[in-house]
């Protein structure tokens, strides 16, 4: 059997979760610690992948680009995972920065540290278990995302192979939602 | 020299501190932390301003607010805060950034020697023993040489040996530094221990400013006298004032007492007495007509204190006696209260 889809959908995947770290995080950053006006606003746009069908996410952004039809491509494909990755990503990474006690951040600050460097060296490390199982959440989301289109694409004929690699993309799915969960349970000890 | 006037989130406030400790006392809820918050810049007040020495930190009228970071205040946070992360050598090179490593090095070097840390200093927070955190907090605030030291009081979980830890190292910093310090607290002993000067706070407001004897003797209205814990406190009315004789007469609910002449006071006055538990005189009563300021009453109980007996009267009249004392007598049924005329106060 070949297994060049999951491959390919890992590869991708991997890509298109590295490519929604930088963006998830300062979000996720900007939405736990900051007040400003229209930070609601913000927060329901962020989410809105989550809750919109992707067929009609899709719809929007490629009549927004005027390429409708598009012609299927790999890049396009990370480029829309990257969307659909990033507000689940965003969401469980808050929630872990959140979590981080005010107190060490106000302590830093009280020993001349600038925000960056707070974020940097205070919150990250403290929030870093957290952090991980969102980016692993994310992988998960993205690989069965992938999954499914590559099979589409490379391996529609064979049934068998089709759903073994189905069972594998699963399995591949759970074990980096529990390998997540486990991390996120498994605090230090304050 | 730390001179704050803050507004903020129900508290009203407006003082000086200078070189040597200034304790905020007051309850829980009175602003203490607030008022440390808004010094660090943790906080940011409403109006008013705060100056530094001849640095302002904080003006409301000219909206100029310093970051925490450009303050130079070493704050001990209620929670300390040590980073659960790092060793206690890193906890304290992380305000030296900007040193060259060398100076950073000598600094942390003579940190963990001056507060004894050299073998604790490669463990992590959680895996020292609390004396040695306290310590390593200290340290990591006075590292970075502020101008002011913040103190906050843990609100609870500190036992006796660890507040004893706590009362050393504030007295070496006011010894060896000399640097101002605003320590916030709730014990009167630890004003007294260690303050120059305390600021009594109740509900955000200032009540009273003074060295803590002064404030203790003198309170200046009864409530800054119940947050004293100022047991005998009783409604009086002054009936009889003779400045030439330094005399006063003052009627209490059931009995009337003798004092020196109180200044400022109208004949007819309704003032508060206030008595200290400790400046009464106790003793049996044999059944002979009590003397001028001796009030004869029953005990109703007697409390047994860390360093004395405290013996409450009917009429909520407390007092305390040393326990050799109270062991010659404790079989009393009547006693015989007096009330020296200088031990009266009125406010």
């Amino acid at each position: 059997m070949s297994l060049d889809p999951l491959w390919l959908s890992l590869r991708y995947a991997g890509l298109a979760t590295l490519l929604s770290i930088p963006p998830g995080m300062l979000l996720a950053y900007i939405l736990a610690r900051r007040e400003f006006p229209g930070r609601d606003l913000l927060d329901a746009a962020a989410n809105l992948p989550l809750v919109l069908p992707p067929a009609v996410l899709i719809y929007y952004l490629l009549s927004a680009l005027r390429r409708w039809p598009v012609a299927f491509s790999w890049d396009w494909a990370v480029a829309l995972s990257t969307i659909y990755t990033l507000p689940l990503l965003m969401r469980m990474s808050r929630a872990s920065l959140a979590a981080v006690d005010h107190s060490f951040e106000n302590a830093a600050r009280c020993l001349g540290a600038s925000e960056l460097r707070v974020f940097w060296w205070i919150t990250t490390p403290l929030a870093w278990r957290g952090l991980l199982a969102a980016m692993l959440a994310g992988l998960a989301r993205a690989v069965a995302d992938f999954g499914l289109t590559a099979i589409v694409i490379i391996n529609s004929k064979d049934t068998a192979q089709t759903f073994a690699l189905l069972l594998l993309i699963g399995v591949a799915v759970l074990a980096a939602l529990y390998a997540g969960n486990r991390l996120q349970r498994g605090r230090a000890p304050a | 020299m730390i001179q704050a006037r803050v507004a903020a989130l129900g508290l009203e406030v407006e003082f000086q501190a200078a070189a040597g400790i200034t304790a905020l006392f007051g309850p829980a809820g009175a602003g203490k932390t607030l008022i440390l918050d808004a010094i660090a810049g943790l906080l940011t007040p409403r109006a008013g301003r705060i100056i530094l020495d001849d640095e302002i930190l904080f003006d409301g009228a000219s909206r100029l607010n310093r970051p925490p970071r450009l303050r130079h205040c070493g704050y001990v946070a209620r929670h300390w805060a040590l980073f659960p992360h790092m060793s206690l050598r890193d906890n304290l090179q992380f305000p030296l950034t900007h040193l060259a490593r060398l100076e950073r090095r000598r600094r942390v070097k003579e940190m963990l020697e001056r507060f004894s840390l050299h073998e604790a200093a490669p463990r992590r927070p959680h895996a020292v023993s609390p004396a040695e955190r306290l310590r390593c907090v200290f340290a990591r605030a006075l590292i970075g040489e502020p101008k002011l030291l913040l103190v906050d009081e843990p609100s609870s979980g500190m036992d006796i040996a660890l507040r004893a830890e706590w009362h050393t190292i504030l007295r070496r910093v006011r010894e060896e530094t000399g640097l101002p310090v605003l320590l916030s607290t709730r014990d009167l002993e630890t004003c007294f221990e260690l303050a120059n000067n305390m600021l009594l706070l109740n509900a955000g407001r200032l009540l009273q400013t003074g060295p803590p004897r002064k404030v203790l003797d003198q309170p200046a209205s009864v409530q800054a006298a119940r947050l004293l814990g100022i047991r005998n406190l009783f409604p009086a009315e002054i009936v009889a004032l003779d400045p030439g004789r330094n005399t006063s007469r003052l009627r209490l609910e059931a009995f009337e007492l003798t004092g020196h002449y109180f200044p400022g006071r109208l004949l007819g006055d309704r003032v508060w007495l206030c008595v200290q538990p400790g400046e009464l005189r106790v003793g049996p009563h044999d059944g002979s007509k009590p003397q001028s300021n001796q009030v004869a009453l029953r005990l109703e109980r007697a409390l047994e204190m860390p360093r004395s007996v405290r013996l409450e009267f009917a009429g909520a009249i407390v007092a305390d006696i040393a326990r050799p004392d109270f062991e010659l007598q404790k079989d009393n049924k009547e006693w015989l209260v007096e009330f020296p005329p200088r031990a009266l106060r009125v406010l």
